[in-house]
C-alpha cells in the first residue's frame, strides 16, 4: 500500500510537471501578447518592453520556465518583492500572488463538486439500480428514457432555462452564487442549490446507464447464483453481493467526474457566475493571465491525478484480486 | 514413406518457455511461470503422439511452441532437422504451411463474421494458391472431406452446431495439406455424442492423408485411442513417455498411474459405487505452482512412494527395460524393484 | 460396506415437471414431462448433453428460474410440501438450508468479494440467525470436515486465493453448513482435472454416508454416474429417456440413446483399432424438438419398429423400475443390451 502510495505521487509529480511544461510553452506559441492589454493606447515599443521586462517575460523561455518551477519549490524573488515557497507567481491583471487567489476560490468549487458528485452518485447509481431490478418493466423503460434526454441536454442551456423557471419566474430558488457555508449555511445551500441540480440532471444519466447495464451482467454471473441457492432474501443478493461487483465501471468514472469537478466545473461556474477555478481559469486565458493560467491548470491537473490514485485505490477496496502495486 | 528411417519429421529438445511476472517498482521482473520447463519427444511422419495431463501441466503452452505460435525460452523445435525455435516471421513462412492448429473452442476460433467457404480459403487465400475458381473448388472439396455439405459454403459459423465447428476448424487446418497438426483439446468442448465423430474424422484424416499429430488432451482414454505413442507431462515437465500400449498397459511412473485409476469408467455398474474404490490410488492435494515448483522431483508432494532422493535430486527421463517398444520414465524408482515385482 | 438404511417412500417427488422459456425465437421446451423419486441416502444421477434440460431442471426444483419468462407445471414434492407452488419466502427459507446446490465451476460460484469463511458463515446465520462468531466457528469446522488444511486460517482467504479442487471444497462446505436432506450437484467435477475429480466424488460419498443426504448428480459423464450413482435418469430434448439402476442401465441399455453413448466413449481398454461408434448428427434444438420420438432422426434402430411410430408417437416412460422411453419391442432391446457388453 505505501509502496503504491510513493509509486503513484511520483507518477503524479511526473505528470503534473509535464503538463506545466507544456501548458507553459503552448502559452508563448499563441500570437496574444499580455503585455499589450496593460500597456493601454499609448503604446511605445519602449513601454512595451519595459513591461514585457517587469513582467519578466522578456528572457529566454527556458530561463522562465526554471524560474518558475524553482519558485513552487524555493520561493522566488519578484524584483525585491519576495514570494515564498511555493510560490506560483503574481497574476499580471490584478498583480496579487496566485497562491493565494486559488485558495480563495477554490472553497466555491469545492462547494459545487462535492454536492454535485453526491447529488447525482446517489440519483444515478438510484435509477440505475432500480432500473436493473425492474428491467424490461415500465419504471426502466421510462427511467432509461429520461436518462437519454438528460445526457443530451447541454449545461448552458438546461441551466439558464432552470435559472430563468425556478429563479426569476417562480422564485423557488435563490439566485445561485458562492457564500461561505461558515458565516451562511442557509445562502451557502440556497445558493449551490442550482447548480448541484444542473450537474446531477446533465451527469446522472450516465451513472444510470453504467449502473444498470453493470447491475444487469452481474445479476446473470454465477456468484449470484450462489447467492440465491444460499437462500438469501432478493435484498441480500442485489445488494450485498450483485451490487458489489456492479460497482467497479461507476467508480472508475466518478473518478473522473470528480477530479473534473474539482479542477472548476467550467461552464457550470461561468453559466451561474460562480467564483470558483473554473470560471478563474476562463478569465485568466481571456486575459493572457499566464501566472494564473499555470495555477488553475495545475489545480485542474492536481484534482485530476489524486482522483485516479483514489480510484484506484478504491478498486482494492472493492475487490479482494486487486493488488495495489 | 521413404523418410520412415530418417530424422524423425519434429523433434524437440530441452524446450522451456518461461512466463514473466511482472511487478515492483519499475515493472522488473519478479518472477516466471515456468510452463515448460525442459521438455524433449519427437515424433515421427505420419505418427501420433498424445500429451496428456492436468491443467497447468504446460501440455497446451507445448503445443503452441511447436507450431511456433510462442517463441521459447529456450531449447530446440527441429522441424525435417531445421530448428525453427528462433526462426523468423519470414523463414516460418513455409513451415507455417506445414505445421496446422487445430482449437478446443469452436465458438471462439471462428470469425463470426466469415463465411465457412472465406474461413477454410483464408490459408489459400493468403499465399495465393492458384486460381480464385481453383480455390473455390478446394474448398468444396475440403469441406466434403470434412463430412460437410459442400453446398454450405456461403453459410456463417452461427448456423453451425458445435461438432461441425470444429469440422470447419479442421478443413481449415488441411487447406495447405500439412505435414504435422497439433490439435489443442479438439474434443472437449463438444457433447460426449459428438466427440467420437470427431475423434473418428481426425483418425480418417490422419490416415489417408499420413498426417503427423501432436494430440493434447486431459481425457485418457480418447489420448489413447488416438495417439501412437503418449507423453505424460506434470508441472512442464514429461514425466513418462511410451507407445500407447506400454503406457497404458505398464505405467511405470506414480502419477501416470493415480492418472489413470482416477479416470471414472461407466463399465463397473456395481451400483453402490464401492468397487472401483478398493483399487484407486489417490492423490492427495492439488498441483503445485509452476511459478515456484518443487525441488527435486516436482511430483513429490503428491507422490504416495516418496523418499529422501526425491526431494534432493530431480530424475532424468530415462529408458526403462520394457518388453516391447521404447519406454521412457523420470522416476528414481522406475525400476521394477526385485521384492515388488 | 452397505449402503445406508433406506426408509419408506420417497421424500423428494417430481411428477410431470414441465419447464418452458419463452424467447424471441418461439417457446423452448426445456423440461418435458419428467417425473422421479428420490430416498434419503440415496443418490440420482442425471445424465445428459447441452440442452438436455438437465440443469435447468435442477434451478426449477428450487424455484430459481427467472419466472417473467418461465413457465414451471407439474408437482415436485418435498417432504411434503409442495414446491412448484411455494412463495419465494418459503424456497428462500429452504434454499441453502434443506437443499442445497453445487455448481460446476467454484471459481465463478464463489463471490470474488468475500472470505471463504464469510461466504459459509452467511449461509448459516441466514438461516440459524447464530451469532458472527458461532457462524464463523461453524464455517471453520466445516472448512476442516471437507479436508481444507488449517481451516481457520484458510477461511479469512478469498476464493482466488485458493486451487480449483479447494474452491470445489469450500463449495461443498458452504452448501453444507445448514445438514441439507438433499443436495443438488450440477456438474460438480466437469471443472476440475481427473485426480481431482476423485477426490471430491469420495468426498460427497464419504458425507453422503454420514449425514444421510439424499444428492442429485447432475453430469454429461456417465463414468462419474457409474461410481456414484445408485439410479441413473438420462435426458434427451428435454425428456426422460432411460430410468433405472445404475447398474441395470449402464451394463443393460433399453434406450437406443444410452446404447449409443455408451458406445461412443472410449474407455481405457477398449481396441484401439476399432473406430468409435459414434451417434450421428447432433442434438436437436429445443426450438425444434423432432415430432414423436426426439431422438428419432438419430436413432440406428428406427427400422426395426414397424410402422412410423417413431415418427409420429412419442414414446412413454413407464414411472418406475428400469425403464425406457423407446418404442423397440422389449426382446429385440435386450439383444441390443447383450451386444453392446462386448469387451
Amino acid at each position: 500500500m505505501l509502496r503504491f502510495l510513493v509509486r503513484r505521487v511520483l507518477g503524479a509529480v511526473l505528470i503534473l510537471f509535464v503538463i506545466s511544461a507544456v501548458t507553459f510553452f503552448l502559452f508563448f506559441a499563441l500570437p496574444s501578447d499580455p503585455a499589450r492589454l496593460s500597456c493601454g493606447k499609448g503604446c511605445t515599443p519602449e513601454l512595451l518592453a519595459t513591461i514585457h521586462h517587469n513582467l519578466g517575460i522578456d528572457r529566454p523561455l527556458p530561463e522562465q520556465y526554471w524560474s518558475f518551477l524553482t519558485g513552487i519549490f524555493a520561493g522566488r524573488d519578484f524584483d525585491g518583492q519576495w514570494c515564498s515557497a511555493p510560490c506560483l507567481g503574481f497574476s499580471f491583471v490584478n498583480h496579487q500572488p496566485v497562491l493565494d487567489t486559488l485558495l480563495n476560490r477554490f472553497p466555491a468549487t469545492l462547494s459545487v463538486a462535492l454536492g454535485a458528485a453526491a447529488l447525482m452518485l446517489t440519483v444515478g447509481v438510484g435509477l440505475g439500480l432500480i432500473a436493473a431490478l425492474r428491467r424490461g418493466k415500465t419504471v426502466d423503460k421510462v427511467s432509461m428514457a429520461a436518462c437519454l434526454v438528460g445526457a443530451s441536454v447541454q449545461i448552458y442551456f438546461f441551466g439558464i432555462i432552470a435559472r430563468y423557471l425556478l429563479v426569476d419566474e417562480l422564485q423557488w430558488l435563490p439566485q445561485p452564487g458562492y457564500t461561505s457555508p461558515f458565516a451562511a449555511p442557509g445562502a451557502w445551500f440556497g445558493g449551490m442549490v442550482l447548480p448541484w441540480i444542473t450537474l446531477t440532471v446533465v451527469n446522472a444519466a450516465t451513472y444510470a446507464r453504467y449502473t444498470r447495464s453493470s447491475m444487469v451482467d452481474t445479476l446473470g454471473e454465477d456468484y449470484v447464483r450462489t447467492a440465491r441457492a444460499k437462500g438469501l432474501s432478493s435484498w441480500g443478493v442485489y445488494i450485498r453481493h450483485a451490487w458489489r461487483g456492479a460497482m467497479t465501471p461507476v467508480v472508475t468514472t466518478f473518478g473522473i467526474d470528480l477530479g473534473l469537478f474539482l479542477g472548476g466545473a467550467l461552464i457550470t461556474e461561468t453559466t451561474f457566475n460562480i467564483h470558483g477555478i473554473g470560471k478563474l481559469a476562463v478569465d485568466s486565458v481571456a486575459n493572457s493571465d499566464l501566472p494564473m493560467i499555470m495555477g488553475t491548470v495545475l489545480v485542474a491537473a492536481t484534482a485530476m491525478v489524486l482522483a485516479s490514485i483514489a480510484v484506484d485505490a478504491c478498486y482494492a477496496v472493492i475487490d479482494p484480486r486487486v493488488r495495489l502495486r | 514413406m521413404p523418410e520412415h528411417h530418417t530424422a524423425p519429421l519434429l523433434e524437440v529438445a530441452g524446450l522451456h518457455k518461461h512466463f514473466p511476472i511482472r511487478g515492483g517498482l519499475l515493472t522488473r521482473r519478479t518472477g516466471a511461470v515456468r510452463a515448460v520447463d525442459g521438455v524433449d519427444f519427437s515424433i515421427e511422419a505420419g505418427r501420433s503422439l498424445g500429451l496428456v495431463g492436468e491443467s497447468g501441466c504446460g501440455k497446451s503452452t507445448t503445443g503452441r511452441l511447436v507450431a511456433r505460435l510462442l517463441e521459447p525460452t529456450g531449447g530446440a523445435v527441429r522441424y525435417r532437422g531445421e530448428d525453427i525455435a528462433h526462426a523468423s516471421r519470414r523463414e516460418l513462412a513455409p513451415v507455417r504451411a506445414e505445421i496446422q492448429m487445430i482449437f478446443q473452442d469452436p465458438y471462439s476460433s471462428l470469425n463470426p463474421r466469415q463465411t465457412v467457404g472465406t474461413i477454410v480459403g483464408a490459408p489459400l487465400a493468403i499465399r495465393r494458391t492458384g486460381t480464385a475458381s481453383a480455390r473455390r473448388a478446394r474448398v468444396r472439396e475440403l469441406l466434403a472431406t470434412v463430412g460437410l455439405n459442400p453446398e454450405h459454403y456461403n453459410r456463417f459459423p452461427h448456423e453451425f452446431s458445435g461438432g461441425q465447428r470444429q469440422r470447419i476448424g479442421i478443413a481449415r487446418a488441411l487447406a495447405l495439406e500439412p505435414k504435422l497438426i497439433v490439435a489443442d483439446e479438439p474434443v472437449s468442448a463438444l457433447d460426449v455424442s459428438i466427440q467420437a465423430q470427431i475423434v473418428n474424422l481426425l483418425q480418417q484424416v490422419q490416415r489417408d492423408l499420413g498426417i503427423a499429430f501432436l494430440f493434447i488432451a486431459h481425457d485418457l482414454a480418447i489420448v489413447r485411442h488416438f495417439s501412437h505413442r503418449v507423453a505424460v507431462m506434470y508441472l512442464g515437465r514429461i514425466v513418462e513417455l511410451a507407445d500407447r500400449a506400454e503406457l497404458y498397459g505398464d505405467p511405470r511412473h506414480p502419477y501416470t498411474k493415480a492418472l489413470l485409476s482416477a479416470v471414472p469408467e461407466p463399465d463397473l455398474g456395481t451400483g453402490d459405487g464401492e468397487a472401483q474404490g478398493r483399487n484407486r490410488i489417490r492423490l492427495s492435494g492439488d498441483v503445485p505452482t509452476p511459478v515456484d515448483p518443487p525441488s527435486g522431483c516436482r511430483f513429490r508432494t503428491r507422490c504416495p512412494s516418496a523418499q529422501a532422493i526425491c526431494g534432493t535430486t530431480e530424475p532424468p527421463l530415462l529408458p526403462v527395460p520394457t518388453a516391447t517398444g521404447q519406454h521412457l520414465v523420470a522416476c528414481h524408482f522406475a525400476e521394477p524393484l526385485p521384492a515388488a515385482a | 460396506m452397505t449402503p445406508p438404511s433406506v426408509q419408506s417412500g420417497p421424500f423428494l417427488s417430481v411428477r410431470d415437471l414441465q419447464v418452458r422459456f419463452a424467447t424471441e425465437d418461439g417457446v423452448v421446451r426445456a423440461v418435458d414431462g419428467l417425473s422421479f423419486d428420490l430416498r434419503r441416502g440415496q443418490t440420482l444421477g442425471i445424465v445428459g448433453e447441452s440442452g438436455s434440460g438437465k440443469s435447468v431442471t435442477s434451478l426449477a426444483v428450487l424455484g430459481m428460474h427467472d419466472r417473467s419468462r418461465t413457465t414451471v407445471t407439474g408437482r415436485v414434492t418435498f417432504d411434503g410440501t409442495e414446491l412448484i407452488d411455494a412463495t419465494e419466502k418459503q424456497l428462500q427459507s429452504l434454499r441453502g438450508n434443506r437443499i442445497a446446490m453445487i455448481f460446476q465451476d467454484p471459481l465463478t460460484a464463489l463471490s470474488p468479494y468475500y472470505t471463504i469463511g464469510a461466504q459459509i458463515a452467511e449461509t448459516y446465520r441466514r438461516h440459524t440467525g447464530a451469532s458472527r462468531s458461532a457462524a464463523r466457528a461453524r464455517a471453520v469446522d466445516l472448512l476442516g470436515r471437507v479436508g481444507i488444511a488449517a481451516p481457520g486460517r484458510r477461511a479469512d482467504d478469498y476464493p482466488h486465493e485458493f486451487s480449483g479442487g479447494m474452491r470445489q471444497r469450500a463449495m461443498i462446505a458452504m452448501s453444507l453448513v445448514c445438514d441439507p436432506d438433499l443436495l443438488i450437484a450440477d456438474e460438480p467435477t466437469t471443472a476440475l482435472d481427473v485426480t481431482v475429480q476423485a477426490q471430491i466424488l469420495d468426498l460427497l460419498g464419504d458425507l453422503q454416508r454420514e449425514f444421510d443426504t439424499a444428492i442429485i448428480l447432475i453430469t454429461h459423464d456417465l463414468g462419474v454416474v457409474a461410481n456414484t450413482a445408485h439410479e441413473v435418469l438420462v435426458m434427451y430434448a428435454g425428456r426422460a429417456v432411460e430410468h433405472g439402476a445404475t447398474q441395470q442401465v449402464l451394463t443393460r441399455p433399453r434406450h437406443p440413446y444410452t446404447e449409443g453413448l455408451l458406445r461412443s466413449v472410449p474407455r481405457l481398454h477398449s481396441d484401439v483399432d476399432e473406430p468409435l461408434v459414434p451417434i450421428p448428427g447432433s442434438p436437436p434444438s429445443l426450438l425444434a424438438v423432432p415430432a414423436g420420438c426426439p431422438f428419432h432422426p438419430r436413432c440406428a434402430h428406427r427400422e426395426r419398429v414397424p410402422g412410423d411410430d417413431c415418427v409420429t408417437r412419442r414414446p412413454a416412460l413407464a414411472e418406475v423400475g428400469h425403464a425406457a422411453a423407446c418404442h423397440l419391442p422389449e426382446e429385440p432391446r435386450e439383444v441390443l443390451a447383450q451386444q453392446h457388453l462386448q469387451p
